[in-house]
């Protein structure tokens, strides 16, 4: 599958500044793309646009050529966001929250060291980098095909950045996913990407 | 060259909160044990752990602001003596200032000028603050302006700059730069460094090992509750240079030496291993690790590991 932003313009409001300019990026489902910019030049908006969240002003998202809001029920593009505890129900328990995605293979919980006890607890209950496991598991449901990581791994130590984007790329090179990441560390995406793109 | 003056020796430091169980049951938790770090005046030493371990409390048990049911065990030495809670009381805000972690420190009610002037009039103090304003891109409106009427990282900008506008001695940053782009992340550490050039102690509490690193001049390892490494920032250029696995570990995880990781998680501190916290997760783990590690010297450094050489 080919997931393509053509000609992206986008601000927030009427009044505020122009945060994306006839912005366009294409990658397939066999790539991992990775992209570096200054922080303020609309990375997020940018994910947010991508994975269906915003529209923009001018321009569009296509997947396989027809524009991504032609999709019905599970959008097929999905995003993990920056601040985890900012994006999961804090009235629902862990298990709950990662019945809000798509069904869910087993061994994805496992291979992210998600712990069987966690799954009953509130997300007042875990720390960042707890919580973030289950954010990018709840975004591997069966019918994901594109996967938009907006700087996932920045709260993260090390060791566990490091085991998390391990996992996270077996996976979508076994199953065929298309990954964007977005990231201010150039040495993480050259780790993580087949691809790099840089926008300063 | 003389060896310049300690400003800041914890030893031991210990702090442990009381929870109530189920029906009458009393639990101690102890977030932070035998926890040791040093600075010296001129220095900046980085306490580095993962989010969630509780570094947040060092910077709170050094303030006297823990919550009230945090008991607090070790000693703190301060400029020589004993920081006893009057002297805390007496310090913080003057001599020794905390950059702390959420913009919830702010006061909601009160516009962000008199804020961090503390109600000073007088033009000296106005003129320093407009220039600590310029230097942080914050314009002079925002002196007008209360806490939620800006951003988040205009918030984060406020917060640096109270610490800029005393002559403090003893500067405690607790992860001053999250949400902040990597040129203004530089700019900040960049003043703590000025800071800490003119003479000031910095201790600088994050969980970002390569933002340390390009600042500090000592970084203390922490790892579930307590430091197992103090060693001098160009000990991490190389791996062999590091003195406990765990530090090693983590210069392998950084993208650019591998990116290598070990399984595993840190230890939530109700069900720590006995004797090393690391055992489970170490390699060279052997029957003696189970028992007491002591806190050493080692190459110049200080290690919390029996088998480090």
């Amino acid at each position: 599958m080919i997931l393509e932003a053509k000609h992206i313009s986008f601000r927030y409001g009427t009044d505020s500044r122009q945060i994306l300019n006839d912005f366009s990026l294409k990658l397939t489902c066999e790539e991992r793309v990775g992209l570096i910019a200054p922080s303020g030049s609309g990375k997020t908006t940018f994910c947010k646009i991508l994975a269906g969240y915003e529209k923009p002003d001018e321009g569009e998202v296509l997947l396989d050529g027809r524009p991504l809001s032609e999709y019905k029920g599970y959008c097929p593009v999905q995003m993990i966001w920056q601040h985890p505890e900012q994006v999961v129900n804090p009235r629902l328990c862990m298990k709950e929250v990662l019945a809000e995605g798509d069904h869910l293979e087993q061994r994805i919980a496992e291979g992210l060291g998600i712990e069987t006890d966690w799954l009953n607890r509130y997300p007042a209950e875990l720390s960042g980098g707890e919580l973030q496991r289950f954010c990018i598991a709840r975004a591997l449901g069966e019918r994901t095909r594109f996967v938009l990581a907006d700087e996932i791994s920045t709260m993260l130590d090390l060791i566990t950045q490091s085991q998390i984007w391990s996992f996270l790329i077996q996976e979508v090179e076994k199953r065929g996913i298309g990954l964007l990441a977005v990231s201010h560390s150039t040495p993480l995406l050259k780790q993580v990407c087949t691809r790099v793109e840089d926008l300063e | 060259m003389d060896k310049k003056k300690v400003i800041l020796e914890i030893k031991n430091l210990s702090i442990s909160f009381q929870q109530y169980d189920k029906g009458f049951g009393r639990t101690e938790l102890d977030v932070i044990r035998d926890l040791n770090v040093t600075v010296h005046e001129g220095e900046m030493v980085a306490v580095v752990g993962s989010s969630g371990s509780g570094k947040s409390l060092l910077a709170h048990g050094i303030l006297g602001i823990l919550p009230y049911n945090g008991v607090i065990g070790g000693t703190i030495l301060y400029d020589g003596g004993e920081l006893t809670r009057k002297r805390k009381e007496q310090l913080r805000g003057n001599e020794i200032v905390l950059v702390p972690q959420s913009v919830a420190f702010l006061d909601p009610l009160m516009k962000i000028g008199p804020q961090i002037r503390k109600g000073k009039k007088d033009p000296e103090s106005k003129e320093k603050l407009n220039r600590i304003f310029e230097s942080y891109h914050l314009k002079q409106e925002v002196q007008e302006l209360y806490p939620f009427e800006l951003s988040g990282g205009m918030n984060r900008r406020v917060l640096v700059s109270t610490a800029m506008m005393g002559n403090p001695r003893l500067v405690i940053a607790d992860e001053p730069t999250p949400g902040l782009h990597m040129k203004m992340v530089r700019r900040v550490m960049s003043h703590f460094r000025e800071l800490a050039d003119r003479g000031a102690g910095v201790l600088l509490i994050t969980h970002d090992l390569e933002q340390a690193l390009e600042v500090a001049d000592r970084v203390a390892v922490f790892y579930a509750g307590t430091t197992v490494e103090d060693a001098d920032v160009s000990d991490f250029a190389r791996e062999e240079t590091l003195r406990h696995p765990y530090s090693r570990a983590l210069w392998r995880a950084l993208p650019q030496n591998g990116f290598q990781f070990i399984g595993g998680t840190q230890p939530y501190v109700k069900d720590l291993p006995e004797g090393c916290p690391f055992g489970p997760r170490c390699e060279q783990f052997c029957e003696a690790c189970r028992g007491e590690i002591p806190y050493r010297e080692l190459r110049g450094g200080k290690v919390r590991c029996l088998c480090a050489e």
